[in-house]
């Protein structure tokens, strides 16, 4: 691929120690950018990247929390956390009107794996990690209580946990909060489907038991017009294991963030995600994964592909090591492949590292055109430009859709990718920059 | 494959281009060749002649710009095709530099291509039977067809892994890009007598480029065409590769550029 890339690691505790030392001397203090914060206004046309700039604007090093939507200003659009969200498309959510509009809800339980409903002041809900920005905190108050999902110690499910989610195109504000109740040792998959056209702003929470294996699956499989924002708050205890596989290919706007909290010690968290924008969709993922204890691993992979006028997708990944995090590994990596001109993919990485004590961190962000020179080595092996199109796709995906443990969804969503390529120009019809091939 | 013999590439005053406007930048200026079944050509010619744009062009790398001339295969306008049609029809490229496809196997590549280019998918159990066989005589692990298509490849393997191709797609008109650039002894002597078995197995007609006289002690070419400035200066037999391996470019570049300056 013909792309900006730029892999920055920092491996092994000297190294690290020493980058740690140099930002964090005396008079810099813990709130100074760390070494991957971006520039002002990163961005850009489709093939740029946003990455390593001096200007320290990323996001901040505490994360202001609130249960109470008037505790964050209304949005202008100017903060941060919502400079690349056109907010138009968001307003109806963010005017925060309760409703009682629902989605329609189909469950698939295995054996042993309970659904209730709790109220606003269950104490479930109080001991949950807090809404990150105004829309989560409204989410919170309009939902009302949570639908809950148990999964009891040391359960072994025979099949996945499913909730389908269909929105049934009501223009009222569907406000949904669930929470996934992880016992300990219990190993599970958990997936929220989402379909059909609706206005949603839904809160998950996934508490992962100490010793647990999770998997949560959320596809974004909307209807042309719907519009979805969601926190996802993982809290993983020790020595558990949490994957997040999250799939956005429908809906008009999708802006989900993710968050990760360690409670203890050995947990590991592995966040993947996979996209795919057409012309005029936004979809955006925010990460924060936050190492406050010793002996962590995560690992963020997320890629996506665009296509069309004014497809824009965004990707903002947030690390944070803390001082007592030592014996952290962290990775992140977007990669993002733009199959036609006027599209635009931003992507973010931030990393702050507290500790010198860490086993590895770093990051990588790269964002490419559709590589025409794989294109003509198929072809030229007398594949037809479609298939071979198909396949670079699919290649390209390959690696995160095999990480989604329910084989007949990652086909289903390879399937949906592979059906929307079609209406790409073909080999000869693309414009060739300069300088992709210097044959002698 | 008996129905490969009696193919013919036939190569009339090429003209091609690169760039746009200003930029324009004509590389190859009438080139003249003939390919038929079970020939072997060389073409030779020192770096910028223009012979990877030959070999491109004949492919139908849309980077090149065709501006006058005609390639035919067996009477049909090769220059018409798509990039696809052309390998159907019968042309091969082994590429200097082949491209890494990631998340594509080898195995899922070749047998789309074999697919593609006979036009209906391989019985399975010959088709296995024949990856195995080749891979064997072409010295690559069996491990190399669950690798990504020439991701994290060597030099070496990237070369192999083209005369695997050329091997299983048995195409009627094979060009060589260089093949043997790159290669050690081992490695160059491996590729080679896959060529040969190659054109002991199916008649097919090699385009072979180079720079290098090292390759010409393992393919022994009919035909030897030098190449400088986009066109062929000299053509002759097996015995022009040797007279240019004594005596290099030198006086083929100081006769262009004569010619150039009077012209």
């Amino acid at each position: 691929m013909p792309e900006n890339q730029t892999p920055d690691t920092i491996a092994g505790p000297a190294e690290s120690a020493a980058l740690a030392s140099e930002l964090f001397a005396d008079g810099v203090g813990a709130q100074a950018g760390p070494p991957t914060t971006p520039a002002e206004g990163t961005g850009g046309p489709a093939g740029a990247h946003s990455h390593g700039g001096p200007a320290p604007t990323g996001s901040p090093a505490e994360r202001f929390t609130s249960t109470d939507p008037d505790d964050f200003p209304v949005v202008t659009g100017r903060e941060e956390e919502w400079r690349f969200t056109p907010l138009k498309r968001v307003r109806t959510l963010l005017e925060g009107a309760a409703s009682g509009a629902r989605l329609e809800v189909e469950t698939d339980l295995p054996a042993g794996v309970e659904l209730t409903t709790v109220g606003a002041d269950d104490p479930l809900l109080k001991g949950l990690p807090e809404p990150v920005d105004r829309l989560a905190a409204l989410t919170r108050v309009n939902a009302g209580g949570a639908t809950v999902v148990r999964i009891p110690a040391e359960a072994q499910l025979d099949r996945p946990v499913t909730l389908s989610m269909r929105g049934s195109g009501a223009a009222d504000v569907v406000w949904g909060m669930t929470v996934i109740e992880v016992g300990a040792f219990a190993e599970a998959t958990v997936v929220l489907d989402h379909s059909g056209r609706a206005n949603y702003s839904g809160g998950v929470a996934v508490v992962v038991g100490d010793g647990a294996r999770v998997e949560l699956v959320s596809v974004q499989d909307w209807a042309p017009g719907a519009v979805h924002g969601g926190q996802y708050d993982a809290v993983v205890g020790r020595d558990a294991t949490y994957t997040q596989v999250v799939v956005t290919l429908g809906g008009d706007l999708v802006r989900l963030v993710s968050n990760v909290d360690y409670t203890s010690t050995g947990g590991t968290a592995d966040l993947s995600g996979v996209y795919f924008a057409d012309e005029t969709q936004h979809q955006e993922h925010r990460l924060w994964v936050d190492h406050s204890t010793p002996n962590c691993t995560s690992n963020v992979v997320y890629k996506g592909a665009l296509q069309g006028e004014q497809a824009h997708t965004v990707w903002v990944g947030d690390v944070r090591i803390r001082p007592a995090a030592t014996g952290t590994e962290t990775y992140e990596l977007n990669r993002n492949l733009v199959l036609t001109d006027g599209a635009r993919a931003d992507s973010v990485p931030n990393l702050e590292i507290e500790t010198g004590e860490i086993v590895s961190a770093g990051h990588a962000s790269a964002t490419g055109r559709f590589d025409d020179e794989q294109l003509f080595y198929l072809c030229s092996r007398g594949i037809d430009a479609e298939t071979a199109r198909r396949l670079v796709v699919r290649g390209f995906f390959a690696d995160v859709v095999q990480k989604i443990g329910v084989p007949a969804l990652a086909d289903r969503l390879m399937g949906s990718i592979e059906q929307r390529l079609g209406a790409l120009p073909g080999l000869e019809e693309q414009e060739h920059p300069e300088g992709e091939l210097q044959p002698a | 494959m008996t129905e490969s013999t009696g193919s013919v590439l036939e190569i009339r005053d090429l003209h091609v281009t690169v760039g746009e406007g200003d930029e324009t930048k004509e590389i190859l200026r009438g080139v003249d060749l003939t390919i038929r079944s079970g020939e072997t050509h060389a073409i030779m010619g020192p770096n910028g002649s223009g012979k990877s744009t030959l070999a491109y062009s004949i492919a139908g790398h849309p980077k090149y710009t065709i501006t006058g001339g005609t390639v035919t295969l067996d009477g049909e306008d090769v220059l018409e095709m798509t990039v696809d049609e052309r390998a159907r029809a019968g042309l091969f490229l082994a590429m200097q530099y082949p491209v890494e496809v990631p998340g594509v196997s080898v195995s899922n590549f070749l047998r789309t291509a074999k697919t593609a280019v006979s036009g209906e998918a391989p019985k399975l159990r010959t088709w296995v039977k024949d990856v195995r066989t080749e891979m064997e005589a072409l010295e690559m692990d069996s491990a190399f067809a669950e690798r990504n298509v020439n991701e994290g490849f060597s030099g070496g393997e990237k070369k192999r892994h083209e005369i695997l191709q050329m091997g299983l797609l048995k195409p009627k008109i094979a060009i060589l890009d260089e093949t043997d650039s790159g290669l050690d002894v081992d490695a160059l002597r491996v590729v080679s007598e896959g060529v040969n078995r190659a054109k002991a197995n199916s008649a097919v007609g090699v385009l072979l480029i180079t720079h290098y006289t090292r390759i010409l002690r393992y393919i022994e070419p009919d035909f030897v065409h030098v190449f400088v400035a986009g066109r062929v200066v000299e053509e002759g037999g097996k015995e022009l590769a040797d007279k240019l391996e004594a005596e290099g470019y030198a006086s083929y570049l100081k006769a262009d550029a004569e010619a150039a300056a009077i012209s």
